[in-house]
């Protein structure tokens, strides 16, 4: 009897340390990036332009490019995107080209990040003529964005309790009607999520940006969605590998940004997710 | 002309071994109680579901026969449904707030269909809520959420959200299984007031329910109509002999 | 009430909806044939020997495409491995063993690595893991390919743990309760009742984390050393190699539009595009098979 419990015993510690062994570097990552660019954070170096080639200065362009590029991507993804979701949610019947659909929605959320460059090149750079710019870039990563809040916006529709719908309906509505009035009302918290999941991980995309619209040096901030733009994923890959000399202070400093940023939005996806769920009445 | 007519209505949902309604035929009276009662499965549900095509919702269904209300085809091609379902209206066995402030619900109906001045908004709600003899309970309290009210609070709130939209025939589905006896006498107490401007069909949720309030009684087997008749000719001198099995308890 | 009022903005609300439905169809074709219009021309302007070579070198002309997809396969196969035993069994941790306290900041820190940019674990991996691996392993520099496994082993546990732990929620409870009922012990009863019962979705998760492996470019581009070389024996572990991805984000930027090495790097997007494509596909098969089939796995 008891040498069964042993075995759980350990079973379950080996368990634990694959556990931990999963955990810790996730801690040891985000302290050791926190403790070594904590020091370079200074207005300075926030609010300023970069200067000397890199090597001092602030990172003002990164950030704001960056905040550009999230918001261009939000314009475009959250609509197209939360329409589909209402449409697999609410209209779509189980046929083949429903099937076709949730298929595509697969695979775009598997192609891999620099294939989403290549075609934002071959798209939006080269064919539509839009150049190298936060447009190009933008809507590149809209693309990509796109099923992580599909999936994640048609989940919050379908928990919905259908119940909400057939009151509606009883009541005179049209379809959109209730989901106008009561279905998306109540899935928004698990929409709005959704999309700060998505657009954090775009957020801190390189990839896709790489050859449509990454500039390394330009210490002005953009005018138009034609410009080009400084943004921090890009930033931080150049000055770790392309530029020698660098001082390290500003490397773990731009890592640092912009894991702050992507963790901030995190944070926020999960306050509002939590914060919801207790609220809502059914 | 009676209010609503069923004309020899078949009905099945999709892969069923059987007929959820065989061959019914069925005139529902104006400004009276009909009461259609029967052990689970009967096709009660399903009939009131039809009368308000609220199982439009539902896929891969047929159908055969017909439903009039005030002798048009309710089923006939460009008939507008919403608008039927405004005047046609529903409450469902669990209370069903929707999310929102009592106010919210009771006017939700009419704000869906384009009434917008609020003045007009706050006299139906007062309207619908006395009817539903819920009004002084909660009119100091109409900003309120709807899940603050008890369960029985609740479902007249739902019976007064029905109401709101003036609709010529309200449908009732076991609407006090949930209730506790006080609950359910107000809500009895208010059907008998509302018979006279509405036509009511109800599926009550016990035959001593049935009994204390039909003016007709409606006894549903396996889909079919077994017997129609006048509430107390029905209850205490029933014609079919399942009739009268079924009431003095020897199934169901 | 017989005539149908024509609500004009229900229709064209529904009809926009429809159309935004479709819209993710559209993207796909869309990518794909842009990947093809840019890539194509370099399947026929060299032989499919060519291709296959063993040299990357695209200044002398040389396209062959061996050496990068021996290296991003090796590189991925190594993650995957490393990566589902650690996944399901933090799967399994999580969702049997942990009690709910644990749960409560066990699951949101899963949530941060997914959130990571790969850039910023690159960098990581960069300054700080690739000197580990010198110094104990040896290898000149670091940056080799069992140091990109390794990376890309942690950035492929999100996804491996999440389908992992959807596949344990729909075991239903019944099965543990019968475990645990006939007398096994919790662990008993996990092992050979509730994993092996989720067993297509330890298989899911191992090809989504492949496919997510493959496809990753940032932080094998700055952990593996990026030297186009056959990494053919053992020992190429511990050198640098490079990925198909890494390929073309490093070489794009110099390229001539329109010249072959242009149409080459579209062509190793094709390969890539198409490799993604297969393992989703299978993957989303299993999915529907599973659901087809109704009940459980």
């Amino acid at each position: 009897m008891t040498a069964r419990l042993v075995v759980q015993r350990l079973g379950f510690l080996l368990l634990g340390l694959a556990a931990l062994i999963v955990i810790a570097p996730i801690l040891v990552v985000v302290a050791g990036i926190v403790v070594r660019g904590i020091g370079a954070i200074s207005w300075e170096f926030l609010a300023g332009m970069p200067r000397s080639g890199m090597k001092e200065g602030g990172i003002l362009p990164a950030i704001v490019g960056t905040l550009l590029l999230t918001l261009g991507t939000a314009v475009v993804a959250v609509p197209v995107g939360v329409g589909g979701a209402v449409y697999l949610s609410e209209y779509a019947r189980d046929t083949a080209f429903t099937r076709a659909i949730r298929l595509a929605i697969v695979n775009l959320a598997g192609i891999p990040s620099i294939v989403y460059g290549l075609f934002g090149l071959g798209m939006f750079v080269l064919f539509l003529r839009f150049g190298t710019s936060i447009l190009a870039g933008s809507l590149t990563l809209a693309i990509m964005t796109l099923p992580v809040v599909i999936s994640t916006s048609e989940e919050a529709l379908r928990a919905v309790p259908t119940e909400f719908r057939t009151v509606a309906a009883s009541l005179g509505g049209t379809r959109w009607q209730g989901i106008r009035t009561v279905v998306l009302p109540q899935a928004l918290p698990g929409i709005i999520t959704g999309v700060l999941l998505g657009l954090l991980r775009a957020a801190g995309e390189t990839a896709p940006i790489l050859f449509t619209v990454a500039a390394f040096y330009l210490p002005q901030l953009p005018h138009s969605p034609l410009d080009q733009t400084m943004a921090l994923p890009y930033h931080l890959y150049v000055i770790s590998t392309q530029v020698p000399g660098m001082p390290p202070g500003v490397q773990n400093g731009t890592a640092f940004v912009l894991l702050a940023l992507v963790l901030l939005l995190n944070f926020a996806a999960a306050w509002i997710r939590r914060h919801f769920r207790r609220r809502r009445p059914w | 002309m009676s209010k609503v007519s069923i004309r020899d209505l078949t009905y099945s949902y999709a892969g069923a071994p059987s007929p959820s309604l065989s061959g019914v035929s069925l005139d529902l009276p104006v400004n009276a109680i009909t009461v259609l009662f029967g052990p689970a499965g009967g096709g009660k549900s399903t009939l009131l579901r039809l009368i308000n095509r609220l199982n439009d919702l539902v896929e891969g269904t047929s159908r055969r026969g017909q439903v009039l209300l005030d002798g048009e085809d309710l089923y006939a091609p460009g008939v507008d449904v919403t608008a039927l379902r405004r005047r046609v209206g529903m409450v469902f066995a669990l209370p069903l707030p929707l999310p929102g402030t009592i106010r919210d619900n009771v006017v939700y109906g009419p704000r869906l269909a384009g009434v917008r001045d609020r003045g007009r908004l706050a006299e139906i709600a007062e309207r619908s809520l006395r009817q539903a003899a819920l009004w002084e309970e909660v009119k100091d309290r109409l900003d309120a959420s709807a899940f603050s009210l008890s369960g029985g609070q609740q479902q007249r709130l739902c019976i007064a959200r029905s109401l709101a939209l003036e609709p010529e025939v309200l449908l009732l589905d076991e609407p006090t299984s949930g209730l506790d006896p006080i609950s359910t006498a107000k809500v009895e107490g208010s059907l008998f007031a509302l018979k006279e401007s509405y036509t009511i069909v109800m599926v009550p949720h016990s035959v001593q329910q049935a009994a204390r309030i039909a003016d007709r009684a409606a006894f549903f087997l396996g889909g079919e109509l077994i017997e129609f008749g006048e509430g107390q000719q029905v209850f205490t001198a029933p014609r079919e002999k399942r009739t009268e099995d079924y009431i003095t308890g020897r199934f169901g | 009430m017989k005539r149908s009022r024509p609500r004009w903005s229900d229709f064209a609300v529904e009809a926009l909806i429809r159309v935004l439905g479709f819209s993710t169809v559209g993207f796909v074709l869309l990518i794909f044939a842009f990947l093809l219009r840019e890539g194509l021309p370099v399947f026929f302007k060299l032989p499919a020997a060519a291709l296959l070579g063993k040299l990357w070198y695209p200044t002398f002309g040389k396209f062959g495409g061996l050496p990068l997809i021996l290296g991003s396969l090796l590189v991925t196969l190594l993650a995957v491995l490393i990566a589902l035993p650690l996944g399901v069994a933090t799967a399994v941790f999580v969702r049997e063993v942990a009690p709910r306290w644990a749960r409560e900041f066990l699951k949101p820190l899963i949530e941060v690595l997914a959130g990571i940019p790969s850039v910023v674990l690159g960098f990581f991996g960069m300054t700080m893991v690739a000197p580990l691996v010198r110094q104990w392993l040896g290898a000149p520099t670091g940056l080799t390919a069992f140091t990109g496994a390794l990376v890309l082993a942690y950035m492929s546990l999100p996804t491996i743990i999440s389908v992992a732990e959807d596949a344990l929620d729909a075991v239903p409870r019944s099965y543990r309760d019968a475990g645990l009922a006939m007398g096994a012990t919790r662990w008993q009863t996990t092992w050979r009742v509730v994993v092996p019962a989720g067993r297509s979705g330890v298989i899911i998760a191992g090809m989504l984390g492949m496919g997510r492996a493959i496809g990753e470019t940032m932080a094998v581009m700055m952990v593996t050393g990026n030297a186009a070389r056959l990494p053919l024996d053992a020992a190429a572990l511990f050198k640098p190699v490079r990925t198909m991805t890494a390929t073309i984000a490093a070489e794009m930027g110099e390229v001539a539009r329109g010249g072959i090495h242009y149409h080459a790097l579209f062509g190793i997007g094709i390969v890539l595009f198409v490799l993604t494509f297969l393992i989703n596909l299978a993957a989303a098969r299993v999915i529907f098979r599973r659901r087809r089939k109704g009940g459980l796995r």
